[in-house]
């Protein structure tokens, strides 16, 4: 056998390693940050950097398992009425005398047992696009709460539930220590093991992928039920920080979260991206919304500003500013494959 | 082929239709009232808005594509119109009703801009104007609402007045049902939609301006929304800036509902209309027969998915027959 000395690899060098999207996500998150020092004399402290995040990260558990979704080229808008079922699930059970440990658990297997559903639509009716089974069980689970909770508001939760939302370590509040994990796990499943590698794989090119030997059936099912558990986890952290919960919660997180993993230069076409982008795109919007509150501007005005946000950074991936900022594959990114023509397929 | 092809969709057009029969034969049983010219009067009123804007939402399907700022359309839209006629009572209704449609068309022409000319993904596109747009509605109106006794009795006569009998709403939908019938079947722009949604490749060789064509469809998906807007605004007597959030989930339903393939370049506006008015029974009919409004969402949720999972189930079996007859 003849071996085979194509060489398709291109050294490392700082160019290519300083034009990745991941860098100018952080330029824009210091560019929020030194215009957030300006607005107040107070904000550049630890303090802030701490607490801040407590606002911001209920909602962030879903951009982990929404990244992995869309690198599958997949898209989920249920998110966020899984999040209101298994929170308004949570707090029935509890005001019907659940212990609040087991109520705690119910909620998590509540929430996945939506994603589960999700994936099981998709993987037995293939055919149908991921919107299209998304959007229906998105109104489905909605109305579930509204039928199970009406237009009322349940809670009472015990007062070490609430300070699950509201506490800290030391300094460090409880909910950014759970979301590093939870960021870690995701990091660590998206980039080191076989089945992030075969995420990637399938979101390049599935068919190939299904005629290669993975199971694409069980990752697909997989990732849903991720999605469905991380749900689960912005439910616990929203109601433990609203005291209660309605059926209406959580209303337009889906869109919030795509947006969010979009910024983090995560292809919608699949196969490409990396967790450090969305990542850096949480913090971001957060900062930025808490710099617009220090000044006043309308919450509205941060609805432009995002939805700017992202048609920009699309815009500039896809006109690929002369082909410099990409959008890489990790590992790749140190010996970037010879695609420099490779453009964005054509929707 | 080509036969079996055609009986799937008729086929599931009648399969709607003796769906409709059935759901209205159960609610006329429960309630006598269903079936009166009154309140089959106020229910297709109900749709109209729904069914103006699920034609465009069908091209724009058609093309591959989705529009999720329709929403936000219809609140900028209405708000522009009903601003305008809060300080210039004078103004004829005929005007709000083109500005409104000029400021959707705006709206559109963006959305196909970053679509056909950016081949930015229509979802994560709309997705972000949608975001913007309803972000410069609040401001434009400060966040404050028009209400009713600031508007012209003749601006709300666009959704209340009546011609010959018939709601001006209903009037506006079927004209505009038949004009895009006319347009999609039988002119060479509206067959072209469909070439560029089943193949878009083979589109652009056989020298169909594709981009174009994409570009249409989105600014007429914007126009209608502007049409719905200034409906929506009249009908209910308030413009606010939180008007029709989440309509566009609606919008999609409907034509999901009625057939339109989401993988593109297949759907057919008479399936469409069939998709519109089921939605609008389950949207408005079921407390008349004392269903609580809060299983309104789960049983539209739950109507959906056996629709979309029928259309699936029935097209496998289609294809299983066509197999075996080749077979033999």
């Amino acid at each position: 056998m003849v071996e085979r000395s194509i060489r398709v690899e291109r050294l490392w060098s700082w160019r290519t390693f300083f034009l990745q999207w991941e860098w100018l996500l952080v330029l824009i998150f210091i560019a929020v940050n030194i215009v957030n020092s300006t607005l107040s004399p107070y904000y550049f402290t630890a303090d802030t950097f701490l607490q801040t995040p407590m606002t911001f990260l209920d909602m962030s558990f879903l951009v982990l398992p929404m990244t992995m979704v869309i690198i599958l080229g997949n898209i989920d808008i249920s998110v966020g009425s899984t999040v209101a079922l298994s929170a308004v699930v949570m707090a029935v059970a509890y005001n019907a005398g659940l212990p609040m440990v087991l109520s705690i658990v119910l909620c998590l297997l509540v929430a996945s047992a939506c994603g589960l559903v999700n994936g099981l639509l998709m993987t037995r009716f293939k055919e149908l696009s991921s919107v299209i089974v998304t959007l229906a069980t998105m109104i489905i689970y909605r109305g579930i709460a509204y039928v199970i909770l009406q237009d009322q508001a349940a809670g009472k939760f015990p007062k070490w539930y609430s300070a699950l939302g509201w506490g800290s370590v030391g300094k460090v509040p409880i909910i950014l220590i759970v979301f590093a994990i939870c960021a870690v796990v995701f990091g660590l499943l998206l980039h080191k093991t076989s089945f992030g590698r075969k995420i990637y794989g399938m979101g390049s090119n599935l068919t190939a992928s299904r005629y290669s030997g993975v199971n694409t059936d069980s990752i697909i099912m997989i990732v849903s039920v991720l999605t469905g558990l991380m749900a689960g986890f912005t439910a616990l952290f929203l109601s433990s920080r609203m005291g209660s919960t309605r059926p209406n919660v959580a209303q337009g997180y889906e869109l919030s979260v795509i947006a969010m993993v979009v910024l983090g230069g995560v292809s919608t076409s699949g196969g490409k991206g990396r967790i450090a982008g969305p990542l850096l795109a949480i913090f971001i919007i957060g900062f930025l919304n808490y710099g617009l509150g220090l000044v006043n501007v309308q919450a509205q005005v941060l609805l432009i500003i995002v939805g700017l946000l992202l048609i920009l950074s699309v815009l500039v991936l896809n006109v690929r500013f002369g082909g410099r900022y990409k959008r890489s594959v990790p590992g790749t990114a140190k010996k970037l494959a010879a695609q420099e023509h490779s453009s964005e397929t054509t929707p | 082929m080509r036969r079996s092809a055609s009986f799937t969709e008729s086929f599931r057009e009648l399969g709607l239709l003796v769906f409709i029969v059935i759901i209205c034969a159960i609610f006329q049983i429960r309630n006598h009232n269903f079936l009166t010219l009154e309140n089959i009067d106020d229910l297709l009123t109900n749709t109209a808005i729904l069914s103006i804007m699920s034609v465009g939402m069908m091209m724009v399907i058609l093309t591959r594509g989705i529009d999720l700022s329709v929403g936000s359309t219809v609140a900028i839209a209405g708000m522009v119109s009903a601003l305008t006629v809060q300080f210039f009572r004078g103004i004829s209704p005929v005007v709000s009703v083109l500005e409104s449609v000029a400021v959707g068309t705006v709206v559109g022409i963006l959305n196909g801009l970053l679509v056909a000319r950016f081949n930015v993904l229509p979802i994560i596109a709309t997705l972000g104007t949608m975001n913007v747009i309803r972000g410069l509605t609040y401001v434009i109106s400060g966040g404050a609402w028009v209400s009713s006794y600031q508007m012209s009795s003749g601006f709300k006569g666009i959704a209340t007045g009546e011609l010959l009998g018939v709601s001006n709403p209903i009037i506006m939908a079927v004209v505009i049902n038949v004009a895009f019938f006319y347009f999609i079947n039988h002119m060479r722009t509206g067959r072209q939609i469909y070439a560029v949604g089943s193949n878009p490749e083979a589109a652009d060789i056989s020298g169909i301006p594709r981009r174009r064509i994409i570009w249409l469809v989105y600014t007429l998906m914007g126009a209608l929304s502007g049409l719905g807007g200034v409906i929506w605004v009249a009908k209910f007597a308030s413009a606010q800036s939180d008007t029709a959030t989440g309509f566009e989930l609606s919008v999609i339903a409907a034509t999901v509902l009625g057939g339109v393939s989401i993988a593109g370049g297949s759907g057919k506006v008479s399936g469409l209309i069939l998709g519109t008015i089921l939605l609008g029974i389950l949207n408005n009919a079921l407390p008349l027969i004392n269903v609580s409004p809060f299983w309104q969402q789960a049983i539209q949720g739950v109507v959906i998915l056996a629709a979309v999972l029928t259309n699936v189930l029935v097209k496998r079996n289609n294809q299983r027959f066509a197999l075996r007859r080749r077979a033999i």
